[in-house]
């Protein structure tokens, strides 16, 4: 090769999405705030003066602190405690962890799962094409937030005791995944059995090229782009998601709260004036999806070759 | 025409066979529902009985026969918590949730259309951007969420307005009102709000951008050529060719809200049907799990149905392009 191929870093910083990126204030904005809100809950464990989860750390003594710029606030309990003690800022950064992991396996595994199934349909039509759009008309046609509310409370039912507390988390991955498919086995069946058609494809064909390999290596990468978007913007909805099934109580348990789980706890306390048992959750619930809408709104505008 | 009706309804009732089917599922993974309802002194006999009255001592299919057949009638069994009728504890729960429901609709289209006409006729100014933006805040925001905030407002802050419950409602029949009575009418307000934010922002943007793409169009072009004034132009013209796509959506999302109200409703404690099931969930209470979820997909199902009808009849091209 005479020409030396550019490595990854220039290529990302020559890119037109990343020109767009630096025009755009909101955006980087957002990436930024993001990006502090994924490592601070990242590395909550080294940063936080006590670990939520572990009973042995909470003290009755510091119940019901008020945040430390109020009379009573007290170091090191930033933005006050709950009514055992347990400190508000841990209790957000370690749920925001959960919560954040959640978003990210549900979106991880909707993704493989709706993008294989949307290769096969478009690839091959067919019956394997019928089959899988119905099944995917049959969990459109009932709301998502329905079928997250079943799976977990069929989990509930049906998992031992001992499990439940465990896998709570996985269940609510699933649960959300159920539904999430559909969006990215449409998209990609769509543009599938529009390319599949094209020359390239046949080319390749002709070549006899294996079905899998063209479908992963040739048609896969022309059909991204729409899910990129689609998949920025479901991350925020799987954590909006998450959090309203542990809101309801079916979702993460007390033991490992989630936001959606402490926003809980707050309410119940909303009348006895510890309003910082919930507004300080709900905060951070908000920036946290706000600043993934944000990007999601630039990325939906930066990848569409119509406004450019 | 008939060719497209039938695809249409068969397709309907397909996807309700398979949401029945779901529905149907669950007995089949929360175990033994006679072990939840029965205490230490039953006998063996009563223990019978029940499953014979239940009708779980059938073979599976059999009884999803029977729960398909039953539900079209509109009966879902008893309770397994309180062994009352399903269909009644429903059909007395759902007036609250309709009344929330169909006032959130109207409130969501009444601030809806015009903030999106606003914000697309003054593109570019500052108040739009500002709504704009508040717009994309409005969808980050869960519904539990605006639900906690009104109540931390207005009834913990400043007290106006109650944050639970019905308050006094008026009894016609079975059918059930608080748009009669003061206290009826001051506890809708806030699960009102709560629930239409989220629809607002939806009528909003869909607003906006149909009104921006028929701005640009040439009868809109000719109009202001011809010197008719501005605010007929936006008002009479444009909007008009807007309203379609908004009557549809609206039409569509209220299935998609009387889902979603379940969650106002727990955070107002609104007796309505959503409270209804999230307490069915707490107690495994199966047989109303299963009604809800049935009732809900049937109305989301039926409204989605008469759209695409009406749509057809509308626009012949579409009677041939759905597949």
């Amino acid at each position: 090769m005479s020409l030396a191929e550019p490595n990854l870093l220039t290529r990302i910083r020559r890119s037109d999405l990343w020109w767009s990126f630096t025009q755009h204030k909101a955006a980087m904005a957002a990436a930024l705030l993001l990006a502090l809100l994924i490592l601070s809950a990242a590395f909550a464990p080294w940063i936080t003066p006590q670990n939520p989860y572990d009973p042995a750390q909470l003290d009755l003594w510091n119940a019901e602190l008020p945040p430390i710029w109020m009379e009573r606030g007290q170091w090191p309990y930033l933005l006050g405690t709950d009514n055992q003690g347990r400190d508000i800022l841990s209790a957000i950064l370690y749920g925001s962890r959960s919560s954040i992991i959640i978003g990210i396996g549900s979106v991880a595994l909707s993704l493989v799962i709706g993008i294989s199934l949307g290769l096969m349909a478009g690839f091959f039509g067919g019956i394997t094409d019928a089959v899988l759009m119905r099944v995917g008309d049959v969990l459109l046609s009932v709301p998502t937030i329905l079928i997250a509310m079943l799976v977990s409370a069929m989990a509930r039912a049906s998992l031992p005791p001992g499990l439940r507390e465990v896998g709570a988390g996985a269940v609510l991955i699933l649960a959300i995944t159920l539904s999430a498919w559909v969006q990215y086995a449409r998209t990609v069946r769509a543009q599938t059995s529009v390319e599949r058609r094209k020359e390239y494809v046949q080319a390749a064909r002709l070549l006899k090229v294996p079905a899998r390999r063209i479908m992963v290596k040739h048609i896969l990468p022309n059909t991204m782009t729409p899910i990129l978007v689609a998949a920025t913007l479901n991350f925020g909805m799987a954590i909006l998601t998450e959090a309203t099934l542990s809101f309801l109580g079916i979702g993460m348990p007390p033991s490992q709260p989630s936001l959606g789980t402490l926003i809980r706890f707050g309410n119940q306390y909303l009348f006895s004036g510890m309003w910082w048992m919930v507004i300080f959750p709900v905060l951070q619930l908000c920036l946290l999806v706000v600043s993934v809408n944000l990007l999601g709104d630039w990325l939906r505008d930066a990848l569409n070759p119509k406004l450019r | 025409m008939i060719v497209f009706l039938i695809k249409r309804l068969s397709n309907a009732a397909l996807v309700m066979l398979a949401v029945a089917l779901m529905a149907f599922m669950i007995f089949r993974f929360a175990g033994d529902p006679v072990e939840l309802m029965v205490n230490e002194q039953t006998t063996q006999e009563q223990r019978q009985e029940l499953r014979e009255r239940l009708g779980i001592d059938q073979p599976v299919l059999m009884q999803f026969a029977r729960f398909v057949g039953n539900a079209v009638q509109g009966d879902f069994g008893i309770s397994y918590r309180n062994q009352e009728s399903v269909m009644s504890l429903i059909a007395e729960r759902f007036p609250a949730t309709f009344e929330l429901v169909i006032l959130a609709t109207i409130l969501s289209l009444v601030v809806g259309v015009p903030l999106g006409v606003i914000t697309a006729i003054y593109r570019g100014r500052w108040f739009s951007e500002a709504v704009q933006f508040a717009s994309i805040i409005g969808v980050s925001l869960p519904s539990f969420v605006i639900g906690i905030l009104l109540i931390l407002g207005f009834s913990v802050s400043l007290g106006w307005l109650p944050a639970f419950g019905r308050g006094e409602v008026v009894q016609f029949g079975w059918w059930s009102t608080g748009l009669l009575t003061h206290s009826g009418r001051m506890a809708l307000i806030l699960p009102t709000v709560a629930l239409s934010l989220y629809q607002i922002t939806l009528v909003m943007r869909l607003v906006r951008a149909e009104m921006l793409e028929t701005l640009r169009s040439d009868f809109v072009k000719f109009a202001r050529a011809r010197g008719v004034p501005a605010w007929r132009i936006h008002y009479r013209h444009a909007l008009r060719n807007c309203l379609m796509p908004v009557v549809t959506m609206t039409a569509m999302n209220i299935g998609a809200l009387i889902a979603f109200a379940l969650v106002t409703e727990t955070v107002f404690q609104w007796p309505g049907m959503g409270l209804l099931f999230i307490q069915a969930i707490t107690f495994v209470d199966i047989p109303v799990m299963a009604a809800y979820l049935v009732i809900v997909s049937f109305i989301f199902v039926t409204l989605n149905t008469l759209v695409d009808i009406t749509y057809a009849l509308i626009d012949p091209r579409l009677r041939d392009a759905t597949t």
